[in-house]
């Protein structure tokens, strides 16, 4: 077979899908995929899609963190990214003063996960993975959790739904209407914390954007309502995930890498027919 | 507190010695009026002296600082259910894509916890607010395909699909061309006429309501007063609150309209003063039912 930058086809791609790791990293990308699905189209809504990228961010110093005392990286990145929305939502919607926030403390979020990760050599080298993901390396127990939190979601969702999505799309209304809508915004920013906490594994912080948002942005464009546009996404986070995982056995490139490719291809491809056809 | 006017059970929205402080400032004070069921106002009054935040007081939003409103015989906001608002933000751009359908649903669906199915009765109700609006057939068209103007009468019809006592449009008239706004008012006209509904706005520019208008409360001095129309219509009140010069005119037709003189320029001295200057002078006694000394 061919080496030198060779981007060789793996004739065994079928022996690596097999394989243990690989059920589990395509068990955890129906989770992910659920969950970005769902809220992505929100955060979307909410004008809040930079709040959702810097969460992951902010998680850096926990994930790192947690290595660090030799805790779980999902439970650190999971404790910080809450944190910082909860904070994040405390500061409101009011667009130009909290966008400047979030990404001082984005910033500096990240330094201090770069800070840790020095301290010890086996935070600095699980740097990479946290930042880039490692949906290969994924375990049981995770897959676990995320099948809890993809349910606790869900339930959460269909108790909110309405008030969240009246909230979201129209907050002024929503609330001389009576809906509550400062805890729709704590509670959507939450259950943002969790779903980044999820997606963090599968591509990294610095890659979350393009599983978490860009999907919902081109389910918006495919689809007509709320619900089509939220399955839409998760069709299209799914098929991303899955299909990187598929093509990163035949193709010596690493998951993450198809996996934003695939996204970006979509909304490229949404955008692209949305165009001519106007 | 003396109650000075007597309170009719057909009042809509009263006011009784209200006062609202923003940060430390005071808003305005001594609101003092009461504004009939079944009228069409506008509240009027230069940037900044707080015409929103009396919208807003009136649907509970923003507490007062002072004195009470009371909006269909509850406290404001307590009847908030039966009151239809649009705010000024419906032309804001939509990220998210929705029918107008859809958001004219959630009008009715959108404050409602749990799993809920949309029913056939609340797709009729939409369809019928929207048909008052002037939007059918256009019921699977995106707000983000829609212009400014149609935006609008999506909000407007998400105000009314659940049949309120009292409808209030902030700023209803910016943004709109000529014939949307004659759409507009041929809208409220007819809501008044035929369901008796209580309209309220914000407004800058008041002819195009004139033909419609029974009163306006005009945030003048630091305090907001309401009047019957034809109270309204004066030249020097009018100059006073716009700080401009401005003519009320009687035209052969009947219709009176308010217009600044073209060669009004910065150099004639205009008895105005800037809304926080009033509040900070301009103290009536604390007893109810001061008038204004002029």
């Amino acid at each position: 077979m061919g080496k030198g930058i060779g981007f060789a086809f793996d004739p065994d791609w079928m022996d690596v899908l097999t394989a243990p790791f690989m059920a589990n990293a395509f068990a955890a990308g129906l989770c992910i995929a659920v969950a970005a699905g769902a809220m992505g189209y929100f955060t979307i809504a909410r004008k809040s899609t930079f709040a959702a990228h810097a969460l992951a961010h902010i998680g850096l110093p926990g994930a790192t963190g947690a290595v660090l005392l030799g805790l779980p990286v999902s439970l650190g990145m999971g404790v910080f990214a809450l944190g910082g929305a909860l904070v994040i939502g405390a500061l409101g919607r009011k667009v130009s003063e909290r966008d400047i926030a979030t990404g001082t403390v984005l910033a500096f979020a990240t330094g201090l996960g770069l800070f840790f990760a020095r301290l010890s050599s086996s935070a600095s080298s699980q740097m990479q993975s946290i930042l880039f993901g490692s949906i290969l390396t994924i375990s049981d127990g995770q897959v676990l959790g995320f099948a809890v939190f993809d349910v606790l979601l869900l339930l959460v969702l269909a108790v909110i739904y309405r008030p969240l999505l009246f909230s979201s799309l129209d907050e002024q209304v929503a609330r001389a209407k009576g809906v509550p809508v400062g805890l729709m915004n704590v509670a959507f920013m939450a259950i943002m914390a969790g779903v980044i906490t999820i997606a963090v594994p599968a591509v990294g912080t610095l890659l979350i954007f393009a599983l978490v948002i860009t999907p919902a942005a081109t389910g918006n464009i495919v689809a007509r309502s709320p619900f089509k546009a939220m399955l839409v996404a998760s069709v299209l986070c799914l098929v991303s995930i899955w299909g990187g995982l598929v093509l990163s056995a035949m193709f010596p490139a690493p998951p993450s890498f198809i996996i934003v490719t695939l996204s970006t291809l979509f909304w490229a491809i949404a955008r692209g027919v949305q165009h001519l056809r106007r | 507190m003396t109650i000075h006017s007597t309170q009719r059970s057909d009042d809509c929205i009263v006011f009784r010695d209200a006062a609202v402080t923003r940060g430390g400032r005071l808003i305005w004070q001594h609101g003092d009026f009461a504004i009939p069921q079944g009228s069409v106002t506008a509240i009027v009054g230069t940037n900044g002296t707080g015409k929103t935040t009396m919208m807003m007081a009136e649907l509970g939003l923003v507490p007062l600082s002072h004195g009470s409103v009371t909006v269909l015989g509850k406290p404001a906001g307590a009847m908030n259910r039966q009151i239809g608002y649009v705010p000024q933000s419906y032309a804001a751009d939509i990220d998210a894509n929705l029918t107008a359908e859809q958001s004219v649903l959630l009008g009715l669906t959108g404050t409602r916890f749990g799993i809920r199915p949309v029913t056939k009765t609340q797709r009729q109700e939409a369809a019928q607010a929207m048909r008052f609006v002037g939007l059918e057939g256009k019921e699977r068209y995106r707000l983000s395909e829609m212009s400014g103007g149609m935006r609008q009468r999506v909000a407007i019809a998400q105000a009314l699909v659940c049949r309120p006592r009292l409808l209030m449009l902030d700023e209803p008239l910016a943004n709109l061309d000529l014939a949307s706004q004659h759409a507009l008012v041929h809208v409220l006209a007819r809501l008044n006429r035929e369901y008796g509904m209580t309209i309220q706005m914000v407004a800058h520019d008041l002819n195009m309501l004139l033909p419609i208008l029974t009163g306006a409360v005009y945030l003048l001095d630091g305090h907001p007063h309401y009047s019957a129309m034809n109270e309204v219509l004066d030249s020097d009140l009018l100059t006073h609150l716009y700080g401009t010069r401005v003519q009320v005119v009687t035209t052969p037709q009947g219709d009176m309209f308010v217009t600044p003189s073209p060669d009004q320029t910065g150099d004639a001295p205009v008895d105005t003063h800037t809304a926080a200057e009033v509040v900070a002078f301009h103290h009536h006694g604390a007893e109810a039912g001061a008038g204004r000394e002029d």
